[in-house]
């Protein structure tokens, strides 16, 4: 439903069904993903919209009894194929998480940390890609003094960018963003907002949020789940003042959830 | 509803006294033991203990070398058994989640901890000290060893899954492999937990004396010699403590003092150790 809206899509899913053991957590999705531009998916809990995002790098693979099927074309390519790269996959599309994860060790190491895997940078380069990375994601201000810190030092407003540029010095194509204010104090979630919208220049950005009018404020195009179904997906734009179906309305009014 | 609110706090009140009470029986036999200890063990910690040999009955000496043997086995110990604990703990950690292999290892592991240490002693004897035909400080450290194995891995299990799982999750969505996300991300926020169990295990084992009887037995002499009969600590107390001669009672008491005191400073300074990582995570 839907496929044809989307005039330049990176990311094309067909039949997606995800399994928690037996529990169909994802019922026959299909969507596209507009390229460099910011598609939210909304829901009330339970919903399957970060299932759904966790499909994108396969991050379910950690964990046995979890599978999916059908089709995740990026770029011409199934992800879902075993035959993938896992981690060559996962270098393309970076994902932040709900609670900020810094890694036991100094500001400057883990950003450098995911460039190390994949790029053999001299000195030079990796501390112009750090500042880089660190800039990107308006964090460089607050801590190019103390470089040689620890991250988990950071306010976990901090911290969150801290893992934003994490996700961005890989350089990769897609960013997964997965309720990543649902943790922040309101000035942090406008920071994280704001880069947001600086960050879809260069990226494709997938966003999980539990606040609508984050989704309404950043994104372009709105994704709606219930129950792991895809409801409706439309512009921002359409989907927030005139919505196709009744549940969306419902949801979005607040009349339900 | 007064009636409801009295009758709590006279349930409060009781569960309390009996607590309290409970405490205060448990900490009058530690405190008890550890005044005789000090009563009887300051005066014959002299200079002397730290500069003379262990004597024979009626002369004067010290307990030289018991502390360097036992300082030796102690650390050739958990030199051997550290690495190996680390290791396993970590494939149960991080690896154990399917197959047989993990659930298996774990309960043989739950099994070889509350082992008693005399089984492990009498193990090593049968294995090594019968085949070489005499007694010596590397069976006394293959046995301790094999009490560290035990301690090591299950902290090291129990600390790497405190490590929360989004920690992993991030390091793998960067395209870590498993192997660098274990090495530098969650052994790397496991460390102090995981030093602490060592510690721990360190402290465990330095006041073992069965596990020693029957491999490293004694040496009257000095001998730094690990191929050789070795003297240490918690043997030389058995042996003096139970001899009718004053002067081996005295140093019995003396080094029974040096065990407890280094035993107490270890266990604190692996709380501090645990302590400081909590608040910084």
């Amino acid at each position: 439903m839907d496929i044809e809206i989307i005039a330049n899509p990176k990311i094309t899913i067909k039949d997606l069904n995800f399994f928690y053991g037996n529990y169909r957590a994802l019922k026959d999705i299909n969507l596209s993903i507009a390229e460099k531009m910011v598609t939210a998916f909304i829901g009330p809990s339970g919903c399957g919209k970060s299932t759904l995002l966790r499909t994108f790098n396969r991050m379910y693979q950690l964990y046995p009894k979890q599978k999916a099927t059908g089709e995740i074309m990026l770029d011409g390519e199934n992800i879902l194929d075993p035959k993938q790269d896992l981690n060559m996959l996962r270098a393309k599309i970076g994902m932040v998480f709900q609670k900020p994860t810094p890694f036991p060790m100094s500001i400057y190491d883990n950003i450098a940390f995911g460039v190390k895997l994949y790029e053999n940078l001299s000195k030079h380069d990796m501390e112009a890609r750090v500042e880089w990375a660190l800039r990107k994601a308006a964090l460089w201000g607050e801590v190019k003094d103390k470089l040689k810190q620890s991250g988990t030092g950071l306010s976990g407003g901090q911290q969150q960018r801290l893992c934003i540029a994490r996700a961005i010095a890989v350089k990769p194509q897609v960013l997964l963003l997965d309720e990543p204010t649902s943790a922040l104090d309101p000035i942090s979630t406008a920071h994280i907002e704001k880069l947001i919208d600086e960050l879809k220049e260069d990226f494709t950005i997938v966003i999980v949020t539990h606040n609508m009018q984050q989704a309404a404020r950043i994104s372009d195009y709105t994704a709606y789940m219930y129950l792991g179904d895809l409801i409706e997906l439309g512009e921002t734009s359409t989907v927030f003042t005139n919505p196709k179906r009744k549940e969306t309305e419902d949801y979005i009014t607040g009349r339900f959830g | 509803m007064l009636n409801l609110y009295t009758r709590r706090r006279i349930y409060n009140a009781m569960g309390l006294t009996v607590s309290v009470l409970a405490m205060l029986f448990g900490l009058f036999w530690l405190c008890w033991i550890l005044i005789t200890l000090l009563d009887h063990g300051l005066p014959a910690l002299t200079p002397v203990v730290f500069e003379k040999m262990t004597p024979p009955p009626g002369s004067a000496g010290g307990l030289l070398n018991a502390i360097a043997g036992s300082a030796m086995m102690t650390l050739v110990g958990t030199l051997i058994g550290t690495p190996i604990g680390i290791l396993a703990g970590t494939y149960l950690a991080e690896f154990g989640q399917r197959g047989w292999m993990a659930p298996v290892t774990r309960f043989i592991n739950d099994v070889l901890l509350s082992a008693p240490s005399i089984v492990i002693g009498l193990f090593v004897y049968e294995i090594y000290v019968v085949r070489v035909k005499h007694f010596s400080g590397w069976a006394g450290a293959l046995a301790l060893s094999i009490l560290v194995i035990p301690i090591v891995i299950r902290t090291t299990e129990n600390m790497l899954r405190l490590v929360p799982s989004t920690l992993r999750e991030a390091a793998a969505a960067l395209g870590a492999p498993q192997w660098k996300v274990i090495n530098f991300v969650t052994l790397r926020a496991a460390r102090a937990g995981i030093i602490t169990g060592v510690l721990l295990a360190v402290a465990r084992i330095s006041g073992e004396t069965a596990p020693l009887l029957f491999t490293s037995l004694n040496n009257q002499f000095w001998s730094s010699n690990m191929d050789q009969p070795m003297a240490n600590l918690p043997v030389v107390i058995f042996q003096f403590a139970m001899s009718p001669y004053e002067d081996w009672q005295k140093l019995a008491w003396a080094g029974a003092l040096l065990i407890t005191v280094s035993v107490l400073t270890l266990n604190i300074l692996a709380r501090v150790l645990f302590r400081q990582s909590a608040t910084t995570h």
